[in-house]
């Protein structure tokens, strides 16, 4: 443990409205901690620049999840467990119920929280691709009021959102157009349980007549973001699956993403995963693959 | 709900403790793992990584299986937390203790009160867990001597036996 | 013969029911009044000489505690084989992580930050990395050629051999570091008094090496330096060594302060700064008859040591005399040595230099089959060691073991040629590719050679005041059992029950030095002296007339009570004795290495997934031969968790280097295998008996590294058809293989199995 508990301070606002104060009265002062999966880690080795965090993890309507007909409202303190643990998320949002199920343990699966997930940014993470394919939209709050930001707009760089200092993410909207989508959600780490993803995937896509009606694919670990994969999208969509097109589909994949040799991976690995999994993918859309 | 003003000095945090209540001195952002062994001196609960990647720190906090190296002090004020000194009742081994003894499930016995604790909010939700189950429920915790295979018989044992009496 | 009551059952773990219920006591659990905590400052660069070293501003230095060489009292070193480890650096340093001065506080949270005050200046020198550059000797970094070692083994005549030879198989293989990955972190706590010395309580295998280094490095006489073994949160040779080190540290930090001092490292100072599994490079030129018999060869075994002596000699020790394996050489050549690089000394890691040349020669295995045309079971077949034949140093197999047999019956379990034959219909059409594969080796258990004699262990029981015994030994307990099983040993052996007997917790004021716990040592060698000293106290009341030649438990405890009331508490004592049979040439390196064998076959079925070129291992089967079985709940569960580690071994663990330092020191990016990643592994004994260890056991501990990660790569070669020569095998590695193998123009389409 390298930091000194002494160093810090500490708010419980029983409030949003306490929260969203706190942020605007000293913009870049407080750092917001909902379940601290990912910040008490930087605490614990020393590297959390912040000195002063406010808690919203206990704040109620940042864990409600609620439906409408038109989307699903997750709010920003939901847990993995509590997605997992969802009707509709698990029916309806299969690729966001997978990647839940899949970050670290059932302890930290009980903390971690979808807002957390988001903030933190990191392009590793599991969930982030399943929130772009999903078409998410974000309900940003602060004292000025509330925003409904596009979540494919949010990151903006390596570990850099369009968060202002003073807001905090309220709610994720999933809206409620793909259970007749063929899903599937694919994870590619070190080992099979708690591990950090070397590449992951997240793939809508629906086959109408034969030709590809829509196809909505995102990756994590192979770009300062969560990428998705726009240009591979276009070459398919419209086209029926066969060898060529998904030969064509590889050459996008590879030539769309920017993977890194890291401590974990190589970059040539990456692609070459990537390139192999939305190729999966098409195959098996194409073999009449119903919606899982 | 309280507010703490921020503030460096240390605070008073409320838990109940393996059924009794307490009250700690502790500044906000020390770790619960810490508060348990330093101020409690509930020494069962360990630590292994500090990252909240082996799990020999779970413990339960409002009924919920969590690691406890990664909870601030502040965020625990006013808990429920069973550690491992909780589980054994006036002398008598919990079912699942019992179990870890007779299929060896302890080795070094360093990973054991993470493992029986995540073993126990297990079975408090799936009383009769699949091998798959089993694994999945204790698949935040680490061991480096077992092989896990003997802790998941004990596992799948106190199960069959009546799972979290 | 009586049948055994205690022996060969699985009574409880003696100290099981304090892990169960949280009340054991590690280390960290310990506090002591007035106790402060210590921190290290450590070096950031591989090698160079210290210019200066400077306080910074922020901290008040006043009310730290420093230690810097000056405060050393006795000699600046951790003494072990040599003296060449120094304890703090002595104005220049030849590893990252090299402790340079220690400080302590009574606030554990002010240390890291005060750790990052201290700066230091130096004059770099230039670093080597790698056995290949140490070789090279353009640096010297320790010697007079960076040599830690070196052996030469030598049987037969093997330069003959090549003319003729009708097929010469080559082949080079490499093992990379290992992190023991204990789940307890390194600890130690020291007090200092005047009047009685130095006392340290902690997490470590060996109390009497850590007494023996800090006798000098405090210059401390025998009786003023105690040393007492705490629960141990798991060990695998990690925590042979090293704990000297920290136990000094801590001692001088005490000495220092007058405070008793604690010192804890988290897992990234553990992991960074403390041994692993000595690297290897293996080299095997081999003459082979066209019926694939093994005619002769040459091995080159290589280890890299990092920058100091430590325990690198003998691990070469091992490896060179097991790189041979359980086969018939009736001519052989091994040139082993250790070599220096600027990186923190490796070290002890359970199979100690067996893993990596056990893996080395069961890869070649394979090779020399493909050659010759046989089969991987037909060579291993044609070359077993029998009874009467000789090791590579000139051992005679004196037991009835057949490892033919032993190998079908492995066949069998595993269901080997029906689940080769199948994967060989299947793979073509799949991109998941199936293949199983096998290793046969052997483990010697206890010191090599002269070693035991050497070590000279003394074991003791002990009568006490309630009629109960009391076993005395400096051997630890670590999770493996050694507690459970020198108790049921002496219940045995004195016709008790379990209950009637006690363990004394190590502590060298307490104990005698029964040798360090490692080796594969305590059951077989320990246990025996154990059962002879146990021996002793029933003699001594049959002489005595008190006690028959049949009694039961509450008699013996009568008897017992009256003679210690009468005569007080008495000790009785075995030292170990070298069988007459074991003549053993140090210079020459030939003779007896080891006491007993023990015998194994193990089979991997792997699948490998070529959308992302992971391997999962589906199916294991580990049979092994290991003379008695004395606990079997504890015996099967040493053999899967050295299976489990052996597994990450070969396909999961990494330590990623840059100049010297481990870049990846946390358990998120040092990947250990979980339960999710390991197969169902089914363990299966033989038991031949072994009249050198208790009740017939042989040693087992270390058995489980040396097959599986072989056996892997077999099984994965078999599935690709694709040679893999080097472990850590990862998906990324299989992927370049794999690219490559296809050429660059079909990237990533034609690997996963399309035309």
């Amino acid at each position: 443990m390298r930091a000194n508990p002494a160093e810090y301070e500490f708010a419980v606002p029983d409030s949003m409205r306490g929260v969203l104060s706190l942020l605007a009265r000293d913009p870049g002062e407080w750092l917001p901690i909902a379940g601290g999966t990912d910040l008490m880690v930087q605490y614990s080795a020393g590297s959390l620049h912040a000195r002063k965090l406010v808690s919203i993890w206990n704040l109620p309507e940042l864990r409600r999840i609620e439906v409408s007909a038109e989307e699903v409202q997750i709010g920003a303190s939901c847990t993995y467990t509590d997605l997992r643990a969802h009707e509709v998320v698990n029916r309806d949002f299969t690729l966001l119920a997978s990647a839940a199920s899949w970050t670290g343990g059932i302890a930290n699966q009980n903390r971690g929280t979808i807002g957390g997930n988001i903030v933190n940014a990191s392009p590793a993470a599991d969930s982030l691709p399943a929130l772009l394919v999903y078409g998410a939209e974000l309900l940003v709050v602060s004292v000025r009021g509330e925003r409904r930001v596009p979540y494919r707009t949010f990151h903006i760089d390596y570990r850099k959102t369009q968060l202002e200092p003073d807001e905090l993410i309220r709610a994720v909207c999933l809206p409620r157009r793909f259970s007749e989508y063929y899903a599937q959600a694919r994870k590619v780490g070190a080992r099979n349980a708690q591990a950090i993803a070397k590449v992951c995937l997240a793939a809508l896509g629906r086959l109408e007549d034969g030709l590809v009606a829509d196809l909505r694919l995102a990756m994590g670990s192979v770009a300062p973001v969560p990428l998705r994969l726009t240009e591979t999208e276009h070459i398919v969509k419209g086209r029926p699956i066969e060898p060529t097109l998904v030969r064509l589909a590889r050459m996008a994949v590879v030539s769309e993403i920017r993977p890194i040799d890291d401590m974990r991976s190589t970059a040539r690995y990456r692609a070459a995963v990537a390139a192999n999994l939305v190729a999966e993918f098409l195959e098996q859309l194409a073999a009449g693959g119903t919606k899982t | 709900m309280n507010e703490f003003p921020p503030q460096r000095e240390k605070s008073e945090i409320i838990l109940r403790v393996n059924g009794k209540f307490v009250a700690v001195r502790a500044h906000g952002m020390e770790r619960l793992l810490d508060v348990l062994r330093d101020d409690l001196g509930l020494t069962g609960t360990k630590e292994g990584c500090g990252e909240g990647e082996c799990g020999a720190c779970a413990i339960l906090l409002d009924g919920v299986l969590v690691n406890s190296c990664l909870i601030p002090a502040f965020q625990a004020n006013g808990a429920d937390l069973v550690t491992i000194e909780g589980l054994a009742a006036d002398g008598r081994l919990q079912l699942l203790q019992q179990t870890f003894l007779e299929f060896g499930g302890t080795q070094c016995g360093i990973c054991t009160p993470g493992m029986i604790m995540a073993a126990f909010h297990l079975l408090s939700k799936k009383p009769q867990p699949t091998r798959e189950e089993i694994r999945e429920g204790l698949s935040g915790n680490l061991c480096r001597c077992t092989g896990y295979a003997q802790i998941f018989e004990a596992v799948a044992e106190a199960g069959r036996r009546g799972g979290t009496t | 013969m009586t049948k055994q009551r205690i022996v060969g059952t699985s009574v409880p773990r003696l100290e099981g029911r304090d892990k169960v219920t949280g009340q054991a006591r590690y280390v960290d659990d310990m506090v002591l009044p007035g106790m402060i905590y210590g921190a290290t400052v450590r070096s950031h660069i591989p090698r160079g000489k210290i210019k200066r070293i400077s306080f910074g501003p922020g901290i008040d230095w006043s009310k730290f505690a420093i230690v810097t060489p000056t405060d050393i009292p006795g000699k600046n070193c951790i003494a072990l084989i040599e003296d060449d480890q120094p304890c703090l650096a002595d104005g220049v340093v030849n590893q990252p992580e090299e402790a340079i001065l220690l400080l302590a506080h009574p606030d554990r949270h002010l240390l890291p930050k005060a750790v990052e005050a201290v700066s230091v200046e130096y004059d770099p020198l230039p670093a080597i990395f790698t056995m290949e550059e140490s070789e090279q000797r353009s640096q010297i970094i320790w010697g007079a050629d960076n040599v830690f070692k070196s052996y030469l083994i030598e049987k037969g005549d093997v330069d003959p051999l090549w003319q003729d030879a009708d097929f010469i198989v080559e082949g080079e293989y490499r093992t990379g570091a290992q992190e023991q990955l204990y789940i307890e972190t390194n600890g130690m706590i020291a007090s200092f008094d005047a009047q009685q010395g130095l006392t340290v309580w902690g997490s470590l295998q060996c109390p009497y090496y850590v007494h023996k280094a800090l006798m000098k490095l405090c210059d401390l006489s025998a009786d003023r330096v105690r040393v007492v073994q705490l629960e141990t949160g798991g060990a695998f040779g990690g925590k042979e060594e090293y704990p000297s080190m920290i136990a000094g540290h801590a001692g001088l930090l005490a000495m220092k302060s007058g405070k008793p001092v604690k010192i804890i490292y988290d897992r990234l100072e553990d992991m960074t700064a403390t041994t692993k599994r000595h690297p290897s490079r293996t080299r095997h030129r081999t003459a082979v008859s066209k019926d694939g018999r093994i005619l002769g060869g040459e091995i080159e075994f290589t280890i890299d040591g990092g920058a100091y002596e430590t325990l690198s000699p003998v691990v070469l020790s091992r490896g060179a005399i097991h790189s041979g394996g359980p086969y018939y050489w009736p001519n052989v050549r091994i040139r082993a040595k250790a070599v220096a690089t600027n990186a923190p000394p490796q070290g002890a890691f359970r199979g100690f230099g067996a893993p990596q040349s056990l893996f080395a020669l069961e890869r070649h295995m394979d090779r020399v089959a493909q050659v010759v045309g046989l089969s991987p079971v037909e060579i291993r077949r044609r070359n077993f060691l029998k009874p009467g034949e000789t090791t590579i140093t000139g051992q005679t197999v004196r037991e009835e073991i057949d490892v033919g047999k032993l190998l079908d019956r492995a066949l069998e379990l595993s269901n080997y040629e029906a689940k080769k034959e199948k994967f060989a219909r299947h793979n073509p059409q799949s991109a998941r590719k199936r293949g199983i594969g096998l290793a046969a080796f052997l483990h010697g258990a206890g010191f090599t050679g002269a070693g035991e004699r050497y070590l000279s262990s003394v074991v003791g029981v002990e009568a006490s005041t309630d009629g109960s015994v009391r076993v005395l030994v400096s051997s630890t307990e670590f999770g493996q059992g050694t507690k459970t099983v020198l108790c049921q040993i002496a219940a045995e052996a004195l016709g008790l029950r379990y209950e009637d007997v006690e363990i004394a917790q190590p502590d060298t004021q307490e104990v005698p030095n029964s040798g360090p716990t490692v080796a594969s040592r305590t059951i077989m060698v320990v246990g025996k002296l154990v059962q002879s000293a146990a021996m002793g106290i029933k003699q001594t009341l049959m002489a005595g007339g008190l006690l028959g030649e049949s009694y039961s438990p509450e008699e013996f405890r009568a008897v017992c009570r009256s003679y210690v009331a009468q005569h007080g508490k008495f000790r009785s004592l075995a030292r170990y004795e070298q069988p007459d049979d074991m003549v053993w040439d140090e210079e020459k390196y030939r003779g007896s290495a080891y006491a007993a064998f023990a015998w194994a076959i193990y089979v991997a079925e792997v699948t490998v997934d070529l959308t992302t070129y992971n391997v999962l291992v589906n199916d294991f089967v580990a049979l092994q031969e290991v003379g008695r079985v004395l606990h079997p709940v504890l015996a099967k569960g040493q053999i899967i968790g050295g299976v489990a580690q052996a597994i990450g071994f070969a396909l999961y663990e990494k330590v990623v280097w840059e100049k010297g330092r481990m870049q990846n020191g946390q358990m998120t990016n040092y990947i250990m295998p979980t339960s999710a990643d390991l197969p169902t592994i089914r363990v299966y004994f033989e038991e031949l008996g072994n009249v050198h260890g208790a009740f017939g056991a042989k040693g087992i501990g270390e058995l489980p590294m040396d097959g599986p990660a072989p056996a892997i790569v077999n099984a994965i070669e078999a599935a690709l058809g694709v040679p893999f020569n080097s472990i850590p095998l990862l998906p990324e590695d299989i992927f370049d293989a794999l690219d490559e193998k296809v050429g660059p123009e079909s990237k990533f389409s034609s690997a996963r199995g399309e035309p």
